[in-house]
Parts: structure tokens; sequence; C-alpha cells
């Protein structure tokens, strides 16, 4: 047992640690606030305290665990809310109120609850590390499957159906080296900073379907791959995290509220038990974990908050799911670790962050990908990061390190923000370096021409942003009606298809089915306009068409009507077009008459 | 409490910050008093403690303290204020002592200023819209109560004033309810100080208002303590009173410049422009007290000035903060200059609580419609406006004229307003409508089209009924 030397902010310095690990847990003070080792030198050891230190006295004493952090994983894990060391926020409101307080101890699983454990392996059969030996129903949304801890390896000498706690025996195997039976519990513990192993990782090939169009369409993400949200404050980070969190494919979401605004938590456990999951209809909440580290509880813990979340991630992808973890913000992370490395007086690097900056950040995102499990089971790990640049300048450490890594990067304009466009991610400087592996799944699954439609409405948006640039300096009358034709394209592209309310019943989430039959329609629509100009009519009179109309609310229309309603406004573009091109004679006419008109008025 | 030992091992006094060795057992945030050899007594805070000795941070100006006769004793508890509904109607400066000449105050209680964080299982979301009766805020960038909104400003422009049209005007539809201002002046200059109390006075919110003022020539360093002297009592008076309590710190910029000189006295590795890289934590810590409690009457609401050293939203002080709080109220030096009070721009403004505290049964159906379309229609304006500076009015398309048009309507009706004008939310919605109903309906695609039905068309046959 060792005692405080020196007590600065966060950091506490201990002597008399001899014998203690890098990275041991450790009790501080007569309140035993919880803390990690982050440094030895002799016989003193340097910790980082995961609860404010306040009050703290020199010679306090201070003991060593001798483990190191670790997540405690089982099942009664689902649903819970948790603080960034994996205590539960509802239980400490029980024992300490409205507010949190200090050096306070609660079981992240509960010890008392009884499950329904359904073996699923033999008396007598092999089993290793990672290998599934039962489930529980743990909600109605996820299976909770059983697995044998690190370490051990050998035969099933015993396996027993029933009700259980998490630290009631179900197993018992046999290792081969001594005849000592090992007992298997249901819940196990894995060191958070420590990757989870696996047998391999495997190429990512489908898609993760988010509901949100600029996402599923433009730039997706692939299951087991890493994206990347960066954008000054209001840019809508959050709100695009929350509903990547709600409407995504994903088995199981395991939100972690980085740093970040204590009502947006609020909102969020008030928002998904009422959410319902568009498959199964049960609450979304059933297949959520949350983590939250808001931006006034310490420091210590919001660094270590990352590392929980995604060790409750792996976990779940080795029972063979597809897990998504929504981190916001791991810049908020990254200052944790600034904070504490100055602390520590360790030398700065760029912008004050430690210079181990971009390997931290390298070594969090490589923790995802699709593997083939212990088990022998396929899952995968996505990771979606907000990050917020100061002043929304990307040029800074942490942006960077974080898009060195990255594949999908969805970049946040606050211009698009300011004329209420959201999403706000400008279609031009965002990228998904995976669409050429989706691209077979989305042939398959979706329709075959999609990935073409794609690469039309890109291109289309790129040409508008070049003539824009024309427009800018001689105005929009000066183009010629060809290259306005594709101004208005972009435009419904833009407005009709890009720009989606996360507040909008029917609008929050879209299909893939339906949102490839809006891209084609609004093509459709723009080729038929090619038409009518390629004929002699003028750009103006498009804006007459009823159809323009039809296809500016074309994302309000139902799920279940998309078919019907699209082949409608083709229709409808179709006859209107025809009526131009027929009636455009008299009607260009009429126009150049009412010009001569005007002008001999003025 | 321990016993109360007094030390004269003083080793340094650099700034603010005063060594005292051989201390043996100072806990970490203990509260220090400093006693100087003419009895003054000064207050300090312990930065950092070890066996050897413990550095401590003054409350107040350090001249006169002496290596040789000053003596220091640890008070063995952390800072605490003295919280009381007598406070009410009071004066006090920005240690929590009155300033107003008043009777002493008998404290009910005594609280931690630094408070503990509130557990985010226990929140509740904030809803109650606040109508502010000002137009672009209540129809755009709507308050809620439990948020916490800074008013984004730079120097020379009226935040004072709108600030002071807020608290009066605001106030919870159908509801009569308990309030209190709690009010911290942090490093305002006398001026702004006698301003706020007059108004204050003039429109009866005084006896309902506790003020804490550190005046710009007071210390600095007084300035970290200020912001949290004033939320301790503001949540004793929302928690433990079931007040619904609205917080003015006045101005966050000051409060971080003082961190900045704390920072830099403890030589700790600055981060952008020299402010501390945990900042962001620090500012934190105080924005995070905003809030609703579960099962609680009471509630903290915070509007904040910030005012944007040279105009500029990504120096850190705004930066920082606009990642905290729910959105920003942001003032505009060229609708100022244009004569818009207030100098409102409602594009780079944001409420990021808007949608708890609108809708049907709230404010109106058509709020959220009618504010994106707003939006969409004003920044249209202003890049027709961009256009026309290049091109020229006469070279834009008849609808960007159109658009032009509309958003100097928008800026003048909509925007501008008196200082004891008070327009309710229907005012508002409708003076929106009639500025939309200058648009063709196919523009309105951000409205729902059963409102566009409704509102619209309605407004386009009173006209025609009215031309008749």
């Amino acid at each position: 047992m060792g005692a405080i030397e020196r007590i600065s902010g966060p950091l506490v310095i201990a002597y008399g640690m001899l014998g203690s690990s890098m990275y041991d847990v450790v009790k501080v003070g007569k309140d035993k606030l919880i803390g990690e080792i982050i440094q030895l030198r002799g016989d003193k050891a340097v910790v980082q305290v995961y609860e404010d230190t306040s009050g703290l006295t020199p010679e306090e004493p201070v003991e060593s665990t001798f483990l190191p952090l670790s997540v405690e994983l089982g099942p009664g894990i689902m649903k819970n809310i948790y603080d960034g060391i994996q205590r539960p926020l509802e239980v400490i409101k029980k024992k300490s109120g409205d507010f949190i307080g200090r050096g306070i101890v609660a079981d992240p699983i509960d010890r008392k609850k009884k499950w329904k454990f359904i073996p699923t392996a033999k008396k007598g059969a092999r089993i290793g590390e990672g290998s599934i030996i039962g489930y529980v129903q743990e909600t109605g949304l996820v299976k909770h499957y059983i697995l044998i801890p690190e370490g051990i390896e050998g035969t099933i000498e015993s396996i027993k159906e029933g009700n259980f706690t998490v630290e009631e025996t179900v197993a018992e195997v046999k290792t081969g080296k001594n005849e000592n039976k090992i007992k298997i519990t249901m819940m196990q513990k894995r060191s958070a900073r420590k990757a989870a192993k696996f047998q391999k990782k495997v190429e990512t090939n489908e898609p993760l379907i988010t509901g949100q169009r600029i996402s599923d369409t433009f730039f997706p993400v692939a299951k087991g791959g890493v994206a990347a949200i960066p954008g000054g404050f209001g840019t809508g980070k959050t709100v695009f995290e929350h509903q990547l969190a709600k409407w995504s494919d994903a088995d199981i979401v395991v939100y972690v509220g980085c740093g970040e605004r204590g009502n947006e938590m609020s909102d969020v456990l008030n928002e998904f038990p009422e959410l319902k999951d568009p498959k199964s209809g049960l609450p979304l909440m059933e297949r959520t974990v949350l983590i939250a580290n808001t931006s006034n509880m310490p420091v210590a813990a919001r660094e270590a908050s990352i590392y929980t979340g995604i060790t409750i991630a792996e976990y779940f992808r080795d029972m063979g799911y597809n897990v998504a973890v929504m981190a916001d913000s791991t810049s908020r992370w990254a200052e944790a670790m600034r904070e504490i490395s100055a602390r520590l007086e360790e030398m700065p690097g760029e912008e004050g962050y430690p210079a181990y900056l971009a390997k931290r950040l390298a070594e969090y995102y490589e923790r995802a990908g699709k593997v083939v499990a212990l088990s022998g089971k396929i899952g995968s790990a996505t990771l979606v990061s907000a990050v917020s640049p100061p002043g929304g300048d990307l040029s800074e450490p942490v942006s960077q390190g974080t898009l060195r890594v990255v594949k999908t990067f969805w970049s946040l304009d606050s211009a698009l923000a300011y004329s209420r466009h959201f999403p706000a991610i400008d279609w031009l400087r965002s990228y998904s370096l995976y669409t050429e592996q989706l691209e077979k799944w989305y042939t398959e699954h979706v329709s075959e021409t999609f990935t073409s439609d794609r690469d039309e409405a890109m291109r289309v948006l790129q040409t508008e942003a070049e003539l824009k640039n024309i427009v800018q300096l001689v105005g929009e009358d000066a183009l010629p009606d060809n290259q306005r034709a594709v101004l208005e394209l972009g435009r419904m592209i833009r407005e009709s298809f890009l720009r989606q309310s996360a507040f909008d019943e029917v609008d929050a989430y879209t299909s893939m089915k339906k949102q490839s039959l809006m891209l084609s329609t609004i093509l459709y629509y723009g080729r038929k306009i090619n038409e009518l100009i390629a004929s002699g009519a003028k750009i103006d009179s498009i804006q007459k068409m009823k159809s323009r109309t039809a296809l500016g609310r074309i994302k309000d229309i139902k799920e279940q009507d998309i078919e019907k309603s699209c082949s409608e406004i083709r229709k409808q573009i179709d006859g209107e077009v025809k009526a131009l091109i027929l009636g455009q004679q008299p009607e260009t006419g009429n126009k150049a008459e009412q010009k001569v008109a005007a002008e001999e008025n003025k | 409490m321990k016993f109360e030992v007094e030390y004269s091992s003083i080793e340094s006094v650099a700034g603010p910050l005063v060594v005292v060795g051989k201390v043996g057992k100072a806990a970490y945030n203990e509260i220090v008093k400093i006693k100087l050899q003419n009895g003054e007594i000064r207050l300090g805070q312990v930065l950092d403690t070890s066996r050897e000795h413990a550095i401590v941070q003054v409350f107040g100006p350090t001249n006169g303290i002496n290596i040789k006769s000053t003596s220091v004793s640890f008070l063995g508890d952390t800072f605490n204020t003295g919280v009381s509904e007598g406070m009410l109607g009071r004066i006090f400066d920005g240690k929590g002592e009155p300033r107003d000449g008043g009777s002493k105050i008998a404290y009910e209680e005594k609280l931690d200023i630094n408070g503990e964080p509130m557990n985010p299982t226990a929140r509740a979301v904030p809803s109650d819209f606040i109508e502010t009766g000002i137009s672009s805020i209540d129809g755009m960038n709507t308050l809620v109560r439990g948020q916490k909104l800074p008013l984004f400003s730079s120097s020379g422009l009226q935040h004072n004033r709108l600030v002071a049209q807020i608290t009066r005007q605001a106030s919870v539809r159908n509801k009569e309810e308990s309030f209190a201002v709690v009010f911290a002046g942090i490093g305002i200059t006398y001026d702004d100080y006698l301003y706020f109390t007059n108004e204050f006075r003039k429109t009866g919110a005084l006896s309902k208002t506790v003020a804490f003022i550190n005046l710009a020539d007071d210390p600095s360093i007084e300035r970290i303590i200020t912001p949290r002297i004033a939320l301790t009592t503001a949540e004793f008076l929302a928690y433990k009173k079931d007040m619904h309590v609205l917080v003015i710190l006045n101005d966050m910029t000051n409060y971080a410049e003082a961190l900045r000189e704390l920072s830099s006295a403890r030589e700790e590795v600055p981060g952008r422009r020299g402010y501390p890289g945990y900042m962001y934590t620090d500012l934190a810590s105080i924005f995070e007290r905003a809030g609703i409690i579960r099962g609680k009457k009471g509630s903290i609401t915070q509007l904040n000035v910030v005012t944007m050293p040279g105009d500029d939203i990504t120096h850190p002080i705004p930066d920082l903060t606009g990642y905290i709080t729910e959105g920003q109220i942001y003032l505009s030096r060229d609708l100022a200059n244009k004569n818009i009070y207030p100098p409102i721009n409602p594009l780079p403004s944001l409420s990021r609580l808007m949608n708890n505290g609108i809708g049907a049964g709230k404010t109106r159906e058509d709020h959220r419609g009618v504010a994106d379309q707003l939006f969409g229609a004003y920044a249209r304006s202003q890049e027709a406006k961009s256009l026309s500076s290049i091109v020229g009015t006469e070279a834009l398309s008849q609808e960007d004229k159109d658009y032009l048009k509309f958003g100097d309507d928008f800026e003048n009706r909509f925007l501008k307003q008196g200082f004891y004008e008070r327009r309710d939310i229907f005012q508002t919605l409708d003076l929106g409508w009639e500025l939309l109903s200058a648009l063709p309906e196919e523009h309105l695609t951000r409205i729902k089209k059963e409102h566009v039905e409704k509102y619209y068309k309605r407004k386009k046959e009173d006209e025609a009924v009215e031309k008749k």
C-alpha cells in the first residue's frame, strides 16, 4: 500500500507503489477514488484519477488492485447507460441522487438478476477461448451468446440449462494439463485498452445502411468500416450521429457521448425507448448501450470512455453481430489526452497534443473491422466518429490524424448549415473509399442501374458547382439553356434528394428502395428537360411544369406509396414535356412578343 | 474541520500564486486564509499540493504579501458560498460579499461553489417554450427552459440592451410560476453595472434578482469564482426553492481572459492563442450547470454574453463556447450598421433545443416549416445580394430580384423591432407568413403542404379581399 505524495488536478503521484504495473487500477485516498497508473518512476506511480480530486491530501492511502482497467461483459449490459469507466448511471443516481458524488462503487452488471441460460455446447465438447457455449435472450432484439473467456481451453465437464445470475456457474471446463476444473459464469472481464483477439480480418463488402440518403447513396460506410464526420459547432454532427444510431441496420449500437452535452444524452434516453426498430417493431433501446461522460464529468474518465465503448463493441462482434460504435466526439477524447499529457509535463507535439496522438487514434480505428471471430462466426465493428475541429479548421492534429485512417469522410460545411441545408454534408469534399468494394452489393440488392445513377448524379453536382462559379461572375441569364438545365437538375438533386430532415416522420429514414427510385426519377426529369431544350424550347418554359412541384416533395412520399407515386410523376413529366414540345412554337412566339412589348414600355 | 494552524512559511510569490512550504497536509482545492501584516485577510485556494509545499492561488491582488511576515492558514474545506432566499433583491461583489451596503444575510446553507456534475439520467429534456417577444429569437431560434444559449456579440454592439429586453419580456406562455434572475457581471464596467441595475429596478425585476458584480478593475482572478458562486446560488433557488432561474453571465470573454492569466502564471503549456488546453472542460463545468432535473419544479436557463474578439467567431472563446452551449444568438455588425435592432443575424444563429419547444400544442403546428422557409429564403436573398454586388441588380433574374426584396423586407420588418415592442409567437409567425406570401407557392417546399394550404392560401385570400 502506498500513499499520496502530490496532487495536481486529476493527477496524483503516489509513493510506495513498488510492485504495481503500468495501467493498473488503483484506489486513491480515504474515499477510494478510482484511478489508473500511467507512469512509474522508482517506487512512485503517477495516477490519473477518474473522479474529482478536490479535498484529497498528501499521505492519504493509495491501494493498487493489480488489475488493468477492464470492462465487465455479460447479460444485463444492453439498454444500460454507463459513465466513462462503466459505472451504471441509473444505479449511481439511486445511491447519490441527482448529482454524481465521489467514490461511489457500483457493479456495471446487475449481480442479482437471473437469466435463462440455454446451452448449445454439449458435455465433452472441445472448447477454447471465444467459443460459444450457449445463450441468453437478453432483450427482444438481442440474443446474448455466452463466450468462453480468454485463456481457457479444454473439454466441457458439465453444462446446465436454467436460471442463473451472472456470477453463478453454468458450465465447468476441464483443462488438459492439470485436472483442475474451471468454472464458467456468464460474465467475463476484458481489458479495455487491449484489442480483443480474432481469427482473421476479412474484406468489408456490405454497406451499413443508415436510411440517410447522402450516406447510403453517395458516401457509404461498410459494415466493419470507419467513418469520420468533422465539423465546426452547429453543423449537425450530433444530429447525424443520432440519426445513424437510430436508423442504421446494425444489430448492436454503442453510443459514446464523450465530453458532450448532458441534455443531448437525456434526449437520447428519452427518445430511444420510444423509437421502434423498422424491422421488428421493438424499441431501439433494446439493442443500444450508452456511454455518457458529459463535458462536466471528470476528464480522465472521458479519456477512458472511448475504450470502454469499443471493448463492449468487440465483445458483441465476437458473437457474430454487426456492431456500430458512434463516438461523439473524439476531439474531446484527444483533449483529455492532451490535458493529462500536459500535467505529466511531457514534451508537447503539435498544438500541445501529445506526440503519440496520431498513434492512439490509429490504434482505436484499427479495432474496427469485419472479422472471423474465435468462435468461427463473422461479425463486424463499424466506427463512426464525430470530430470537433477548433474553428471548423480541418488542418488541426485531431482531424488530420483521423483523416489519415478513416475511409469515409463526411465533410460538414457551416455555409450549408447556415442556410439550413441538413445534413450539412458537403457533397463535393466528402468521399467514401468503400464504393468500389460495395458496388456488387448495390447491384445485387438495390438495382442494376443504381451505381450508374449515382455516378451520373455526382457528375451533375460537380458540373453544377463549376457552372455556379461562372454564374457568380456573369449571372445565370448569361448561360446557354443546356447549361441552365444542368443547374436546374443540380438544384433538384440538392433540394429534393440531399436535403433530409431528421425531425420529419417520413423523411427521417429512407429505405434503399425509395432512395433508388427517388434518384432515378429525378434523373429521368433531367433527361427529359434536356430533350426539351434540345428540341428548341426555352428553359423558362419548364418553370410552369407541375411535375416540378411534385418532385420537390418527393421525399414526403410514404415508403409504401413510393413505387406508384414515382411512376405517376414520370407519367406527369412525360405528359408535360410532350405538351411543351408540341406547343413550343406558338409559346416561344408569345414570349418573344412579350419581350418586345416589355422593352417598348421601358 | 481541522484545527486552524497558521503557517508563516511562504517560499515565493509570483503573479497570483503563492508557494507555501512545510505544510504537510493541504488538501487539493482547499481554501486558504492569507493574513497580511496589517491584519488584512485575503482568500486563496490550493492548486497543487505535495508533502513539501502547497501552491496557492490568491483571489485578489498579491501586493502587500510578504515572505517574512504574511501568514497562511488552511481552512480544511473547499470553496463554499452561503446561499439563502433572502439574497433576492441584493447586490454582491464577485466573491459573494454584499456590496450594496445592506444588512448581513442570514445564510440557510453553505454550498461548494464547484457543485457536482448532474447525472445525465437525472436530466429532464428541456421542452418549455420561453417567449422572449423577439421575433428573430422566438420564430427562428427558439429558447427553451433549461437551455444554455449565449449571445455572440462584438464590442460596440447592443448586447446589454438585448439582454435587458429579454430579461424584461421573457415568460412561459400560460404559466404563472415563481422566477428569479441571477446576474453575474464578470469584469464589466461600472457603466454597464449601473445600466443593468437601473433597468432591473425600472421593470421591478430587481426584487427578483441576485446580482454578483466583479467590476473591470476588480482582481481578475476573482472572475474565476464569480460565475461559480452565481450558479451555486441559482442551483439553490432552482432545486431547493422551486424557482425558474434565468442566469446571465456577462461577459464570459473576461472570464476566459482571467483563466488564461492564471494558466500563464502557473507556467502551463499554452493551447491556442495562449488559452489553456483545458479551457473546454473548464467552460463546460460552468455552462453544463444549466438544465432541469426530473421531478424537481425549478430550472436553470443560461443566457450568457460572449464578445467575440475581433468579431471572429473562430476565436477560441466563442468557438469552445459554441461547442458546449445549445446554440448561439449571433449579433451582426452589418445589421447594426443598417440601424436594425436587435441586430440578430439568424443564419449563423442556432437553437439546438428549438424542436423540443415548438409545434402544435406548444407554439403552432407550422412553426418549424415557417422557420425553415425563412432561413432558406433569407439565405437565398443573401446569395442574390452578393451576386448583385458583382453583376449589378439589373442583371439579376426576376427570381433573384424577388428574393432581394424579400431580404430587405425581412430585415426591416421581421428582424427589426423596438426596445419596448413585445410580439407574441402568433404575431411573429403571422408576420413570417406575410413575408413569405411574397414568394411563389412552389418555392415553399420546406413547409408541409397542408400548412401551405392553410396559412399561405388564407393569407393570399385575405390580401385579395383587402384589395377589393
